[in-house]
Parts: structure tokens; sequence; C-alpha cells
């Protein structure tokens, strides 16, 4: 019994063999794999295309079917919070950058194990809820000795702070990211031998490294700053995008679904801006190659 | 008073001894190279000269001024790096041109100077590329360019060699000799590399767990090595055990064979001392009247190209090494063949007087 069980194990193995080698069984396979592929990315274009089809077809609905972007294009509101919101998006980023980039290079350089100290402290956005944050910040700059919120400078000089943390994580990540990509101790340690100061050192060495890294930190930014209600809402800060397209939503029905996809647009812009950048740049680093 | 002069120097990481009491005068013009094994305090001394590291104690005097404290953006020393730290963002001839940007100097004068450097590392025609357009070879020369463009006091290498290949690497250290002797730059050199050290070098530091073990020419630390480490560390080396037959006579016995050498022994007879003699010392068969004649048998004959190694037992667990030109009259012995083998009385030389365990003393290799 074993001595013939063991011969037809032998077949069965035989046989399977044979079947791996056959002819064409490793192609099919691989059409197998790239039909499930396709099946995924198929479901996946569905998941973020329909909502948006979906949209346009909805903000297309009145006649003329361009009414809601025309009425939207003509709104000196939306235009108006457009641009407080752009400028806000570009002096939080000058901000934050100003904060991060310095803090991350020093952290990188002079005192590596508080590393995870600091990206904890960056990670506290995630933590703290927008809302706290906001209450927080009216409870502390309403009173004696920091009034801010009486004027409208104040309030928005306190947007910008609340921005500036929120983009932390963001920014911190990105800069860190871009900083770990170059050998920034040697780089800093060149330059200094070769009599140049901090400022640029920073300017001139490290900071056009990190031209990429930069720029998804400030792309990030940018679309939270764009897209933000809470904080903007509790400052009155009814300028801001984001409190325009929630005040829009409630008095129209169209328009805020043109709305939506002009900023969709405005952010597809921004990241093929970003990616071209990146592509053109030439920030390849060796370091060490053996030639 | 020398150019360079490090008096004293201690550095300390915490509790952790990095450079203990470290003493060198370098003369203008002279190539200094630190020497030893990793962790042994060199790159750190390098980098107390450079004013990346305060000394814990001591003083560093450049052409008669104190720089211990200054800090290195303002000591005009230039420095080469392991990894080339080459600025990514900037093509090769602002690469070089940076040194002078900072100080200043005008466009035309930088544009000059930067042609005359790309040509003296023989990179006429890079300025233009950036680093990662270039091998690694041809970054280090830009490295080397680019610390020599504002003309410091002093140049600093820091193991520029090690992350190259080895062809490379032995053009690049000719190279790099050739341009320090051109502009009679004073150079210190680190290296682990024993043969970069001696190829180099006007002189040699020889370091270890953070102490010099010896300054000397290369000929000096490789012939007359005065402590164990460095007969150890630089070449191949035999350390044998012997027992001292008669002191003032230079009578040893190895392995119950006696010899007889020419240097004087400091140990009561009947101690037991370390004897080095370099493999080169060592020959097959009797050698000329008066040679030692020590008998064993072979243990093992590696042929390495243009020599040939031999291992010879001479007692248990005592193995001499030699060395043999490849020669195609040369006749290769057998493993286990008994043989005689022959070295000099001025061959050995003794490592240490004071009483050893012989089981600590085995044939070494560096």
């Amino acid at each position: 019994m074993s001595g013939g069980g063991g011969v037809s194990l032998g077949r069965i193995g035989v046989m399977i063999s044979w079947l791996k080698r056959r002819p064409g069984s490793e192609p099919q396979k691989r059409k197998r794999g790239s039909l499930v592929a396709w099946a995924v990315l198929i479901v996946g274009v569905l998941y973020f295309m329909v909502p948006l089809v979906a949209t346009l077809l909805f903000s297309l609905r009145p006649t003329p079917t361009t009414l809601a972007y025309t009425n939207v294009l003509a709104d000196p509101k939306f235009s108006g919070s457009l641009l407080y919101s752009f400028t806000v998006a570009i002096i939080t980023i000058i901000v934050s950058l100003s904060i991060i980039v310095p803090t991350a290079f020093w952290v990188r350089l002079k005192v590596p194990h508080l590393r995870t100290a600091v990206e904890f402290v960056t990670l506290m956005p995630f933590i703290i809820p927008a809302v706290i944050l906001v209450f927080g910040i009216i409870r502390v700059y309403s009173a004696k000795p920091f009034v801010f919120t009486r004027t409208e400078f104040g309030s928005d000089a306190l947007l910008v702070a609340a921005y500036v943390v929120l983009s932390f994580p963001y920014m911190y990540r990105a800069v860190d990211t871009g900083l770990a990509s170059i050998d920034v101790r040697s780089l800093t340690e060149a330059a200094q031998s070769l009599g140049a100061g901090w400022p640029r050192i920073i300017l001139q060495v490290i900071l056009p490294n990190l031209r990429t890294a930069l720029l998804s930190g400030a792309f990030l930014t940018f679309a939270i700053v764009i897209g933000e209600y809470t904080i903007a809402s509790f400052l009155a800060r009814n300028n801001q995008f984001g409190v325009y397209l929630s005040l829009l939503g409630q008095n129209k029905a169209f328009e805020p679904a043109a709305v939506s996809l002009i900023s969709f647009g405005l952010t597809w812009v921004a990241m093929l801006v970003i990616a071209f950048i990146g592509r053109s740049g030439r920030e390849q680093v060796q370091v060490g190659g053996a030639h | 008073m020398s150019f360079l002069e490090l008096t004293g120097i201690q550095k300390h990481f915490g509790t952790t001894v990095a450079v203990e009491d470290f003493n060198l005068k370098a003369e203008a013009g002279e190539f200094v190279s630190f020497l030893g094994p990793s962790g042994c305090g060199k790159t750190t001394t390098l980098r107390m000269i450079a004013g990346f590291e305060i000394p814990t104690a001591g003083t560093i005097i450049l052409d008669g001024g104190d720089i211990t404290h200054k800090p290195p953006n303002r000591r005009n020393v230039g420095m080469v790096f392991q990894s080339y730290a080459l600025f990514p963002n900037m093509s090769v001839a602002d690469n070089i041109g940076f040194g002078l940007k900072v100080r200043k100097r005008d466009a035309a004068q930088t544009k000059k100077r930067v042609g005359e450097l790309l040509e003296l590392v023989h990179l006429g025609d890079k300025g233009a590329r950036f680093p990662y357009q270039l091998s690694g070879g041809q970054q280090q020369r830009v490295a080397l360019a680019r610390a020599l463009a504002f003309e410091p006091e002093v140049l600093l290498l820091d193991e520029p060699l090690s992350a190259l290949d080895a062809k490379i690497r032995v053009s690049l250290r000719t190279e790099i000799r050739a341009i320090q002797r051109q502009l009679g730059i004073t150079t210190v050199y680190v290296t682990h590399d024993q043969e970069e050290a001696l190829s180099l070098s006007d002189r040699i530091v020889v370091m270890s767990e953070g102490r010099i073990e010896q300054i000397g020419t290369p000929f000096e630390v490789y012939n007359f090595p005065t402590t164990a480490f460095v007969a150890s560390f630089v070449g191949t080396l035999n350390v044998l055990p012997a027992v001292v037959v008669d002191a003032a006579g230079g009578r040893l016995n190895i392995g119950g064979q006696e010899i007889r050498i020419s240097t004087k022994v400091e140990a009561a007879t009947g101690a037991t001392i370390a004897l080095a003699l370099r493999p080169e010392m060592v020959s097959l068969g009797e050698g000329p009247a008066g040679s030692n004649v020590v008998r064993g048998t072979v243990a093992d004959v590696s042929f390495l190209g243009s020599i040939v190694r031999m291992k010879v037992s001479i007692a248990d667990g005592v193995l001499v090494t030699l060395d043999a030109f490849n020669e195609p009259t040369l006749v290769l012995p057998k493993p286990n063949e008994s043989l005689a083998i022959s070295f000099p009385a001025e061959g050995p030389l003794v490592l240490e007087a004071q009483p050893v365990l012989a089981s600590d003393l085995l044939a070494t290799e560096a």
C-alpha cells in the first residue's frame, strides 16, 4: 500500500511539475494578475470619479448650463474670499517655513535625540481638535494683556497663527523627510569650512536642496488653509473661502457644487505646478558613491 | 614655533574619552597623516583642528594664533570630506567658487581662480556640470579644488578616498600628494589605511584609543615601531614570544630554538618578551653565514601575486609568516614539509621588555 501510495503521490508530483512547466501557464497567471490590477484600478477610478461627475452634473442643472459658474465667478465675494484665503495661506506658509525649517535643521544637526519629542509636539494639531484650539485662542487673546480679537488685523493675525499650528504636522514631516535625503551635517560643515555663516548655510546650501520637500509642505498647508472652516468661523473671518463656501451652501443649490469643482481644479493646478517644479529640480545627491 | 601646534589636546564626550593628551607640531608645508583603527580619535582630532569640535582641554595654534575656540567659518582651514559633501544644487564651478564668494572676491577674480583649480584637478571641461553628473573620483577632485580655492592655511582631509574603488584610490592619492607638493600647503590627512599613510605622508601619527602611539616618518614607523600596537597595525608582522637566554649578548629562545639579535634586551634572563619580525626579513633556507636559522614545518602557502606568503610552524602554536618574491625559479614548499628559515640578527625588534603571556602572542596581520 505504502509503495503504491508512494508511486501515486510521485505521479501527482510529476503531474504538478508538468503543469507548472506547461507552456502558457505563466503567461496565464500574469494575465489573471493584470485582470485583477485592472479591476482594482477601475474600482478606484469609479470611487473618485463618480462623486466628481455627480457634482459636475448637478452644477450644470440650471439653464443655461453654465449659470452656476457664471453666478459664482460674477460674485465679488467669491474672488474676495479666494484672494483673502490665498493671502492668508501664503503668509501661513512663510511663517510656518521660517519656524519649521530652522527647527528641523537644528534638530537634525545638533540635537537629534530630541527629534521624537519635536515630532510629537508638531503632531498636537491631530490630537487637539480645531474647535478646542480656537476656543483656547479666543479665551487667551480676548482678555488683557493680549487683546487681539477686537481688531480686524488682530483677528487675522490670530487666524494665521492658528493655521501655522495646523500646518506643523505636514510641514515638519515634509521638511524632515527632505533633510533626511541630504547629508545635512556634511553639507553644513563643508559650508562652514568654506567660511559661510548660518544665514548663508540655510539660504544657499540647505533650502535649495529642500525645494521639493518645501513645495510639498507648502502645498499641504495651502490646501488646509483654503478649505478650513472651524477656526475661521469662530474668529468671524467670513471672508475665508471655507466659510464663504458654507454660507453659499445655506442659500444656493447649484453654486456650491460649482465652487467645489473650481477649488478642486485649483488644487490640481497647484499639484501639477509642484510636480513640474519637482521634476525639473536638479537636487539628485550622490553620497559616497564608488566609481 | 611650528606652523600648526596641538598642545595637550583632550576631548571627552560625557564619560567617554575620545582624545587624550594629544601633542603635535607640524611645520609649514608638511603632510601629516593620522593613522589608526576606527574609534581611535583621529577624526575627532581633525574635527577639532577644523573647529567642528571644541577641545575639552588644550590649545590649537595655527601660524602663531590661537584658534582653539574660533568658529570653523573663521579659521581659514580647507576640508575634504569622505562623503565629498558637494552642494548638489550648485554646478562644479559654483561649488569651487563658493568659498571665494563668501569672501566677497570679485566675479572676474573668482572665475579665474575657479578655472585654475579646475585645471589643477584635471576637470577643465566639467565646470558647468552638477555633482550628480560626475563619478565618485571626479566628485572628490572637485571637493579638493573647492577646499583649496580660497587658499587656506591648512588642508584637512578626512578619509577622502574611502568611498572610492581601489584603482581610483591609488591614482587619486598620487594626485593629492602631487598637488600638495605643488602648492606647499600644510596638510593633515586622516586614514585607517596604512598603505595610504605610508605612501603619502612626511610624518605619520599612529593613534590608538585616543592616544598617540608613535609619531615618525613612514620609514621610522614601519621599520622601528615603538609599541606592539604600531608594530601590529602598520604592515604585516610576526609577534613571537621569546625567552631571554642572555640579555647582554642578545641571545633569545623562540620555540625552543636559540637565536641572536642585534638590539639591546632590557629584561632579566628567563623573562618572556615580545619579538617583532617582518615577513620580508625572513628567507627560506639557511641564508648567509651569521643568520639566525630556525627549523619548522610548513603550515600554509598562499599565492598573492607578486609575493608568496608562507606560514611556518616553529613550535606548538608559534607560526612565523614569511614572504618570498614570486620568481619563475621559486620552488614552493609543500604543506607539512620540514624546512629551515633564516633571518639576520638585525631583523627582530624587541617590542616589550616586560614579561608577557606567550598565549597572547601570535603572528598578526594588519
